[in-house]
């Protein structure tokens, strides 16, 4: 898979090819396991956003497999919240996000760039007029 | 700007590379195969200290452990989801791990034998993990680096819990005090061994400073734990059992004696005290789990569209 493109889920009882090879030890031998097709999940990915705590959004803070929503809730409380991190929880199906090309980037984003008027401290207001 | 030159110059000025831009094919399978191994020694470090849970002598500290053995857990899934975002599966992964395809830190494969081994794994072997991962905060890959500030801020908890065993044990009986210098004995030099080769025999350290995916060398890394370990050690009044150990005045540091890399490489090739059953219980826990794995499929499939409502 190129670098430029996101995994996607894929059935993984479906025997892949090693997608890079792996460098032995000089003088290693493998250990004497068969190399069987492990009967694997392939469950979705999910993304994990938390909210810190009332009054702030939710943050997103990493990913997890799961077969379900409800399941992916659940492993989200254990993988992202052991230390009371949150105090609400979002699971998105991360095939349903729509994300913005990295390569349309500059022309999306630079063009606000060159518009300072658009922040305050592009006017000048003399002392005496006081706290603006 | 051709794309390698606008790679290095985003890694040179300190920025993150991220998933979705363009990388070096080396960068990417450099950054798979360190990646899932860190997850994989995180995922296989959970068994020598499970091996305690039933036998912690007291309920807090049993709690500790449990509590413990689960951030590990929880540890390599962060990475095993950092490295997804580099194009491998997981199932990829795990079958890698399974079948003896990929490494896991060879720390490892040495027993647990009494319980002042959980004081002296916290103390030193999350203690050297630490200072290993505190580099990687800064790693050029922002997916790895973030992992690594959430693991970070929760070592902290073991390397402390570790220290608090080693120190009761030193202030208790002398049998208590003995096992825990026997604790000491055991893992001080595979604690060192954990940093790697020497510099001069590291083959993949030049490209990975270059890539910034590594920031610090080898035997920089190891000497920051001994100076940092050392006086900790005669905190607790125990002897670090390495004869040439000393403080050099002149520049603060501590020298020390010579790694046996006989032993680093027996272990790394297969042949430790536990390589066999780490790999093999790791299996077996695979295939035992292999019907919850089924029924939450089938659960799945059954309610396809379970709704919730937002918070």
């Amino acid at each position: 898979m190129p670098p430029n493109t996101l995994p996607t889920s894929i059935d993984p009882r479906e025997e892949t090819p090693l997608s890079y090879e792996v460098p032995l030890a000089p003088g290693e031998k493998l250990p004497d396991l068969p190399d069987r097709t492990i009967a694997a999940a392939g469950w979705p990915l999910w993304e994990v956003f938390v909210r810190q705590r009332r009054g702030l959004s939710h943050i997103h803070a990493g990913s997890l497999h799961a077969p379900d929503a409800e399941t992916a809730l659940q492993n989200a409380r254990d993988v992202y919240t052991r230390r009371v991190e949150g105090v609400s929880l979002w699971v998105v199906r991360s095939d349903d996000i729509t994300a913005s090309d990295p390569d349309d980037a500059a022309e999306l984003f630079e063009p606000f760039g060159e518009q300072p008027y658009r922040h305050a401290t592009f006017y000048e207001i003399p002392d005496e007029v006081g706290h603006m | 700007m051709e794309q390698a030159e606008r790679f290095q110059a985003i890694v040179d000025a300190e920025d993150k590379i991220e998933p979705t831009d363009w990388m070096p094919e080396e960068y990417r399978k450099t950054l798979i195969r360190q990646i899932a191994q860190h997850a994989h020694s995180e995922i296989i470090g959970m068994q020598p200290e499970g091996n305690w849970i039933t036998r912690a002598p007291t309920l807090k500290r049993k709690a500790i452990l449990m509590a413990k053995v689960q951030d590990e857990a929880g540890h390599g899934l962060y990475l095993y989801s950092a490295a997804e975002t580099l194009g491998i599966t997981r199932d990829e992964m795990m079958r890698l791990l399974h079948t003896g395809r990929h490494k896991y830190s060879s720390i490892f494969n040495y027993p647990t034998l009494t319980w002042a081994d959980m004081g002296a794994i916290g103390w030193l072997v999350d203690g050297a993990a630490i200072t290993n991962q505190v580099m990687l905060t800064r790693s050029s890959y922002g997916p790895y680096a973030r992992a690594m500030v959430r693991i970070c801020k929760e070592e902290s908890f073991h390397q402390r819990q570790g220290y608090e065993i080693m120190l009761t044990l030193c202030r208790g009986t002398d049998e208590q005090k003995a096992m825990a210098q026997d604790a000491l004995d055991r893992w001080w030099w595979p604690s060192l061994m954990m940093f790697g080769p020497h510099d001069a025999e590291s083959t993949h350290t030049e490209q990975s400073m270059a890539w910034k995916i590594k920031r610090i060398s080898n035997d920089e890394l190891r000497r920051q734990f001994v100076d940092m370990t050392v006086p900790q050690a005669d905190y607790l009044g125990l002897t670090v059992p390495d004869p040439e150990l000393r403080r050099d005045d002149a520049t603060g540091h501590y020298a020390y004696g010579e790694i046996d890399w006989d032993e680093f490489w027996t272990v790394v090739k297969g042949d430790g005290p536990m390589n066999r059953e780490r790999l093999e219980a790791k299996n077996r826990a695979w295939d035992q789990g292999a019907w919850v794995r089924e029924a939450a499929s089938a659960h799945a499939a059954k309610h396809p569209a379970h709704q919730h409502r937002s918070a």
